[in-house]
């Protein structure tokens, strides 16, 4: 098997489901009505249904179907989406997600019937405390920014418990662009901290920013170009110096669990995002969840209600004055919680062979390609790597040729132009998920791109062509998106 | 993408390290983003602009330009006022690719300091810093 993935064999062609079937086809028999003909409807209500298709269900089946193998998961082959980890999600957690006491649990339930649900929770709060060290948690927010957002809203509030008004923060140019977002929603203005030609940052540089008038800093580690923070510690120290609070966007948790105690580290809030760290499917927009942990000073700001054991009985308890509120209705996504319960309960102490191996592949890729793409940085990586396009522009190819080439050899595509410090970037996380052999053929495919991107660029150019559409326009989708169906 | 000898750089405007061009003659004075820029970004979808009167600092972002590789951030080059702003880029953004230094001009700039436009680049130096990069 070489690093060629896909093949040119049968893909079926699908139209919309409003150019299929035939008018009075219908996919089940409704039961006649026996409720009363209501009287007419005001003429402003009134008018004529929605127009769907009429379908029989096997057209409607194999509709789905063949759209289904039109997509790409991680179920089909590698998806090294740099910053997203996209590693496989072990199939046991559907298994248990579907258990009828989860499943069909219901949220109104009195504390009483819900003791296993509320347990899990319990739980999972406990796990994450130890992961990083911290003295408290809050599973409520429902992905990484509303983590972020949490976190900014428990700065505001803990400097309001002082008596203090702090109106910025500061945030590095590698951050995640929700990062600035979220202060900037609890009314403070982003200070942008570039990092170093060595892609970490520098406390001389934080130490020139932070102020009394500065809440703190946002800091992600590992960072968004796959380095280590390694003067984390030293930039803590100045920010709590002046008063400040550290966040921690722990969006790279995988990378370093059981490593790193966020605690010792300096850090007053980091979140996770569970989906990613803890193996719940994601992509395509969710769902997923981003609880945060904290230091015992914060802990009385953490959002309501809290999952909390009293006796051997698990509760919810609302009674927290100085909580910053709801953030989510009733308690989180519950069904990705569970899901990270059981991935945290399946692996236990090897969560730390889960960082080690996620390291260790992203530099075997690093370390195998480095002589064909430019590496954005030197120096061993965490758990993904970053190149430039320096030495692709040459050749007249850019980035994004690359990752359409690589679809058409079978590989989902890296992440490409983010970090946006980095020129043309392509950032490659290959996850724990991956065996030695995968890794290979993945690396035996880039190489032949770059081959061919010297002696062939037009087959870069026109990729992908395997696919059932080829390049898209991209710029006539973003200036003249057309968001109905079947018009 | 464009080799450097490709690029326009009209010698008559100010630049910055960020690839925003500032016209020193004028007052106000127009700002936009470079050649380079607009080439670097490729196709621009999106331009959102401040509303006009704003007070920014030097170095502050004043606004932003999306494109379908990503969206950037553009600065002031000085301190000063919003005095304008090129409505026109909210139905053609594509006016940043096809004509950075005239009809895609993003903001005017009342400068607090009207010396502090010389502390700018001018071509020769922005040129020499792009065949450095």
């Amino acid at each position: 098997m070489t690093g060629d993935y896909a093949s040119g064999g049968l893909v079926f062609k699908e139209s919309l489901l409003w150019e299929k079937g035939k008018k009075g086809r219908m996919a089940f028999s409704m039961p006649l009505s026996d409720v009363p003909v209501a009287e007419a409807l005001p003429p402003a209500m009134a008018g004529d249904g929605p127009d769907f298709p009429d379908l029989s269900e096997l057209e409607v089946v194999r509709h789905y179907t063949r759209l289904s193998q039109w997509n790409y998961g991680v179920d089909s082959g590698m998806y090294p989406l740099g910053s997203c980890t996209m590693k496989y999600n072990p199939k046991i957690h559907e298994k248990l997600a579907a258990l009828p006491g989860f499943a069909t649990a219901h949220p109104l339930l009195p504390e009483s019937l819900s003791q296993g649900a509320l347990g899990l929770m319990f739980e999972l709060q406990e796990m994450l405390k130890a992961i990083t060290g911290l003295d408290a948690a809050s599973l409520q927010p429902a992905a990484g920014a509303h983590g972020e957002l949490c976190g900014m809203m428990l700065f505001d509030a803990c400097f309001k418990a002082r008596g203090e008004k702090r109106t910025k923060i500061i945030i590095p140019d590698t951050a995640h662009g929700t990062n600035p977002a979220s202060a900037a929603l609890c009314g403070m203005k982003p200070l942008s901290l570039r990092s170093g030609p060595d892609g970490i940052l520098h406390a001389e540089d934080v130490a020139a920013l932070m102020d009394e008038n500065t809440a703190g800093i946002m800091i992600t580690n590992p960072n968004t170009l796959g380095l280590f923070e390694t003067n984390f510690a030293a930039i803590a120290a100045i920010v709590h110096e002046k008063g400040g609070l550290v966040y921690c966007d722990g969006a790279n948790m995988n990378a370093v669990m059981g490593y790193v105690d966020m605690k010792r580290m300096g850090v007053d809030v980091v979140h996770f995002n569970l989906h990613k760290t803890f193996s719940t499917p994601h992509g395509g927009g969710g769902p997923g969840a981003g609880p945060v942990c904290v230091t015992r000073e914060l802990e009385p700001f953490l959002p309501v209600p809290r999952v909390v054991k009293k006796d051997e009985e698990f509760a919810l308890e609302t009674d927290f004055p100085g909580s910053i509120g709801r953030l989510h209705a009733f308690y989180g996504n519950f069904g990705v919680l569970l899901k990270a319960w059981a991935y945290i309960r399946t692996l236990g102490d090897d969560l730390k062979r889960v960082s080690e191996l996620a390291v260790l592949n992203a530099n075997y890729i690093r370390e195998s390609l480095k002589d064909e793409y430019n590496l954005a940085y030197e120096g061993i990586c965490m758990h993904e790597c970053v190149f430039s396009d320096k030495g692709l522009k040459a050749l007249g190819v850019t980035t994004l040729d690359v990752a359409k080439r690589l679809i058409d050899l079978g590989f989902h595509p890296p992440t490409v132009y983010f970090p946006l410090v980095v020129s043309g970037s392509l950032m490659v996380e290959p996850t724990e998920t991956e065996s030695v052999e995968e890794l290979n053929r993945f690396i035996e495919a880039m190489k032949r791109i770059r081959k061919e991107a010297e002696s062939e660029p037009e087959t870069l150019l026109q990729s992908p062509s395997r696919t059932v559409v080829g390049r898209l326009d991209e710029t006539g989708a973003a200036r003249n998106p057309c968001l109905c169906g079947g018009m | 993408m464009k080799e450097i000898k490709d690029l326009v750089v009209p010698d008559n405007l100010s630049y910055t390290d960020a690839h925003e061009w500032m016209d020193k003659e004028a007052v106000p004075s127009r700002m936009g983003i470079t050649d380079y820029a607009q080439d670097q970004l490729g196709d621009v979808v999106f331009v959102e602009l401040p509303e006009p009167g704003t007070r920014l600092e030097k170095g502050e972002v004043c606004a932003t330009v999306e494109s379908v590789k990503a969206v950037s951030e553009i600065y002031m080059p000085v301190s000063g006022t919003v005095s304008a702003v090129n409505t026109e880029l909210e139905d053609r953004p594509e006016l940043v690719n096809s004509s950075p230094y005239g009809d895609g001009w993003i903001l005017e700039i009342t400068a607090d300091d009207p010396a502090a436009l010389l502390s700018l680049m001018d071509h020769g130096a922005y040129l020499d810093m792009l065949k450095g990069l």
